[in-house]
């Protein structure tokens, strides 16, 4: 009996381990098993057990590629009006040149979801905020536009929308008067998707940017942090910064 | 053109229906003041229309997309019983020529233009289901997810559990 137990035991952690590394094999890469299994349910409320985080490798982002951003432009129904001074923008490309060498290399900057976002300290209503997975928004709902958010971000990651807009997309409530930002995707890592400026890198085989949880240690991101050296745009400012960046 | 001594009536029946002499629905004739209400695309259970009891939700649909807001905002909870979305997906036909918002036609504002209430809901949200005309900015779970179509396709059973663990 005991044995047969046994047997059965074992035959189960063997075909479970082989259905593990098979699913494993068939998953896109970037998406990792353990994401799955972490899966929250509609119900349950975020926790800080989570950290949201990106890594993004200059090495591997081209000069001149644009996929990212136009990922998220389509992603969020992002429009512009001709005035790249005052069209929206959640992600841009910023090239940077060694003014000595000439070398140039091209990064996505976006919004870099700080531990300690100046946006939230400067917000007068309490509209920035930091979800408790470290994901920073804005509560459209209570913002007055005051924009006090956008002077106060180093990475110049906000917009301010001037216009009055229609047909915005359902997950991607957008209005006149309020100011916006990078949300990581929030809607689709609710349902345990990745942002869509990884998914388009990805899926051109850039594999330039990862996401995935920081506070995970067998998260894909937390390994590459852990072997690789990166870096903080500004770390000097003490915002830990959860969009990390290697190459730079 | 009304007569004037037509126009006497109207005012006579306005005045005793304000002073609760009639009831409203002494007035619903032709070109009636009350609102005609869209009907909704599906049913919630066999038993109930809507998530709520329709009394329920005449009076206090407010409250539970409020709640829902701050929940989905700051918790990250996206269950569907008071989504907005859920609602507009529901309520409103997802055909191309569907009525936004400044249309009396539409849901929401066949009842606030009778009820004399203003929204500021639909500067931001969309008051159409996910148009068809946008698929390529969905994609995946997301996209089925979002159709109008998945709504009506899910067995009402499987929504209403679903949704009473949000409770």
């Amino acid at each position: 009996m005991s044995d047969s137990a046994n047997i059965d035991t074992y035959r189960r952690r063997f075909l479970g381990g082989t259905a593990t590394a098979l699913a494993g094999l068939s998953v896109a890469p970037g998406v990792f098993l353990h994401e799955v299994a972490r899966a929250r349910p509609a119900d349950e409320a975020v926790t800080s057990d989570v950290r949201w985080g990106m890594l993004i490798d200059t090495n591997k982002c081209a000069n001149g590629c644009n996929d990212c951003v136009t990922a998220c432009n389509e992603e969020h129904g992002l429009t512009g009006h001709g005035r790249p001074e005052t069209d929206a923008q959640w992600i841009r490309k910023v090239e940077l040149r060694d003014k000595q060498t000439g070398h140039t290399q091209s990064l996505p900057l976006l919004c870099q979801h700080c531990e300690h976002p100046p946006c939230v300290d400067v917000c007068p209503t309490g509209a920035s905020f930091k979800r408790a997975d470290g994901i920073v928004l804005v509560d459209k709902h209570i913002c007055i536009g005051c924009r006090y958010c956008m002077m106060a971000c180093p990475y110049k990651a906000r917009s301010f929308i001037h216009e009055d807009l229609q047909d915005q997309l359902p997950h991607a409530p957008r209005g006149k008067g309020t100011v916006e930002s990078c949300t990581f995707c929030v809607h689709r890592v609710d349902n345990d998707r990745t942002p869509a400026c990884v998914e388009a890198c990805t899926a051109e085989n850039h594999n330039a940017m990862v996401f995935g949880d920081i506070n995970d240690p067998d998260s894909d991101i937390s390994k590459q942090l852990k072997q690789h050296s990166s870096r903080q745009i500004r770390a000097d400012l003490d915002l830990n910064t959860g969009v990390r960046y290697r190459g730079i | 053109m009304l007569n004037p001594m037509q126009k006497i009536l109207h005012i006579l029946l306005a005045l005793s229906m304000a002073a609760g002499l009639l009831p409203a629905s002494a007035w619903a004739g032709g070109g009636s003041l009350l609102p005609v209400v869209p009907e909704a695309q599906d049913r919630f259970s066999e038993t109930q229309g809507c998530v709520e009891p329709t009394d329920e939700m005449r009076r206090n649909h407010m409250e539970h997309i409020l709640h829902q807001r701050d929940e989905t905002v700051y918790r990250g909870i996206r269950t569907k019983q008071y989504s907005l979305e859920q609602c507009i997906n529901c309520h409103v036909s997802d055909t191309p020529d569907a009525p936004r918002y400044s249309s009396e036609e539409h849901f929401c504002n066949s009842c606030h233009t009778y009820a004399a209430v203003r929204i500021d809901c639909f500067q931001c949200h969309a008051d159409r289901p996910v148009k068809s005309s946008n698929p390529q900015t969905l994609s995946g779970q997301m996209k089925s997810d979002m159709q109008p179509s998945a709504l009506s396709a899910m067995p009402h059973q499987a929504l209403a559990t679903e949704v009473i663990s949000h409770e």
